[in-house]
């Protein structure tokens, strides 16, 4: 069994590794062959961005089971701490970059820790009452401060995470994914996801859950902020209106669409939700539209008896089967 | 000194005295009853001395220290662990990681080693396993610890939660109503597992329970509660029999 289990281990994280791999090589090889027109190369890093975002607010919603609405706010503080950093140094890029993504995912994570605080009194509706409003204030606070030169934003943003630079943002998307599906399969993430199960249980076998709310918060925050920081290098402007409301529902519904606490989902979903509305750029004005139907079909999948019937096959139905003799009384 | 001594504990909630001056002595490795109608405030016991309500007044010393105004969480790590009448296990994960997550303050790894999978994490995941799988093995549960804990019947689920309380390797356990839902068979086989637990695992155990085989088969010593207040207490046998424990289950 224990040997068994070990060998599954190993393949699991072989099959990721070459998922990894493969994709990487295909995108090399389509670039370099020039199959891919700029329409689609200017994708690749807004999808990584999104997968980030959304894998990390997972962190929140699908695992530590709360809901959030205030990610573009973290996001916003990593870009503009990321975007001041690099317009205002004069040193070699990849100098400036790692310190702007260094500082923009610790000021996003101290932020996370700030709104964590609430956290512990509150949780459902209310919580995500208080992070949509966390969310707007940093959008006014933007608006109202000098030095992010309010509603006109910030200019000239040195391009340092266009597609040109795809490997960086490939493996820093990567190593954002491991460390997250790391954290998980851990103690700790064992504590958070026990804290989404029953958070009493859990204050009684000893884990302190004001505490792993927070790192919950902190550690979202931090890859969020990240992930702001390579938007900022990416679109080279930034506008607080860009970071409203609107773009912490968009990374919700990527999360949602591809199943709360599913990792592999998450990155699935922002793929193609990401891809979806630039393919579809004719019918641009229905996004917002075909968003509604898709999360209105998945939800309505997700409850149905359809999905029930899949799992119970599959999984429990085979698990059961095989245990028959020796689990019946 | 008793492993638990408890000194005129009460609550009150507003105008409602939920317990009152309630007195208890456990011994190590002993096994003691807590009985009484329903709604007599056997749980908000439970509650009280798992830090779930803060006492209104009284104190709570466990092996010589003082447990008032701890949290829930620090009591447990000082030594009482607890199953739930209702029970509250982790449903979405597995038999294992249940157990494993109670593990939590016996086996550590920094966040640092889990994110970069260093050899202290394999190293510490390997004892949490090992662990985790011997204590199932008690209840018998090792043989399904893939499995997800929603998906075990009702029997097996309550078996769980003494097993992930007992995976925090208290001092003490308190189990509410472990019996409740059982057949007698299952019963017979708790009676057993519980003085398992207490000569293998080193543990006290207070329970409350309304099956009267279990409380008489099993423990020493029973205290009867009645609207907060102990009514009787002493010998299982000589308290069932006693004409105010009697009144105060069936009335005049």
């Amino acid at each position: 069994m224990e040997n068994l289990k070990k060998k599954f281990a190993g393949k699991q994280a072989f099959i990721n590794l070459a998922i990894i791999v493969l994709t990487y090589v295909l995108l090399t090889v389509l670039m370099s062959a020039g199959l891919l027109n700029r329409q689609y190369t200017s994708l690749l890093v807004p999808i990584a961005i999104n997968v980030i975002l959304a894998v990390s607010l997972n962190l929140i919603t699908g695992f530590l089971g709360e809901l959030s609405l205030g990610h573009a706010g973290f996001m916003s503080i990593g870009a503009y701490v990321g975007a001041l950093i690099t317009i205002n140094m004069d040193a070699p890029e990849i100098v400036e970059l790692t310190l702007a993504l260094l500082a923009g995912g610790a000021v996003a994570a101290f932020f996370g820790f700030v709104i964590g605080m609430p956290v512990l009194r509150l949780n459902g509706d209310y919580l995500a009452i208080v992070t949509l409003g966390f969310g707007e204030i940093i959008k006014s606070v933007l608006i109202s401060m000098k030095i992010t030169n309010g509603a006109k934003g910030l200019q000239r943003i040195p391009l340092y995470t266009t597609y040109k630079s795809y490997t960086l943002v490939f493996i820093l998307m990567v190593i954002s994914i491991l460390a997250i599906m790391n954290i998980v399969k851990s103690r700790h993430g064992r504590a958070i996801c026990s804290i989404r199960d029953n958070s009493i249980a859990t204050q009684s076998i000893g884990i302190n859950v004001s505490r792993f709310k927070v790192m919950t918060f902190v550690i979202s925050a931090f890859f969020a902020g990240i992930a702001g920081v390579l938007y900022a290098h990416n679109v080279g402007i930034l506008k607080p209106t860009t970071f409203d409301y609107n773009k912490s529902i968009e990374i919700l519904v990527i999360v949602v669409l591809g199943g709360m606490g599913s990792i592999r989902g998450s990155v699935i979903a922002a793929i193609i939700l990401t891809a979806l509305p630039e393919l579809l750029r004719g019918a641009d004005d229905f996004r917002m539209l075909l968003y509604a139907v898709v999360l209105i079909i998945i939800m309505l999948f997700n409850h149905s008896k359809i999905k029930e019937g899949l799992l119970n096959n599959n999984i429990f139905g085979k698990l059961f089967k095989s245990n028959e003799e020796k689990v019946g009384e | 000194m008793a492993l638990l001594e408890v000194n005129n504990l009460g609550i009150s909630f507003g105008g409602l005295r939920a317990v009152d001056n309630f007195n208890i002595s456990i011994e190590k490795g002993q096994l003691y009853g807590l009985i009484g109608p329903n709604g007599a405030g056997k749980t908000t016991v439970f509650n009280l001395l798992t830090g779930v309500y803060p006492p209104t007044d009284g104190s709570i010393v466990l092996d010589g220290v003082n447990l008032n105004g701890k949290s829930a969480n620090e009591i447990c790590r000082a030594g009482i662990a607890r199953t739930f009448q209702n029970i509250r296990l982790f449903d979405k994960l597995t038999v294992l990681d249940n157990v494993k997550t109670a593990l939590h303050n016996q086996i550590k790894y920094s966040l640092l080693s889990s994110i970069l999978r260093t050899p202290a994490y394999f190293k510490a995941e390997k004892a949490m396993d090992k662990k985790a799988l011997e204590i199932l093995k008690v209840f018998g549960l090792d043989r399904i610890h893939e499995y997800r804990a929603s998906n075990l019947p009702y029997g097996m689920q309550r078996k769980l939660e003494i097993a992930r309380a007992l995976a925090t390797n208290p001092k003490i356990i308190l189990l509410d109503e472990p019996a409740a839902g059982m057949n007698p068979t299952e019963t017979q086989e708790l009676m057993d597992m519980i003085r398992f637990i207490r000569d293998n695992f080193d543990v006290a155990v207070l329970l409350i329970e309304h099956d009267m085989n279990l409380v008489l088969g099993i423990c020493e010593q029973v205290k009867v509660l009645e609207y907060g207040r102990i009514i009787a207490e002493g010998d299982p046998i000589k308290v069932v029999n006693d004409p105010k424990v009697i009144t105060a289950y069936l009335g005049e």
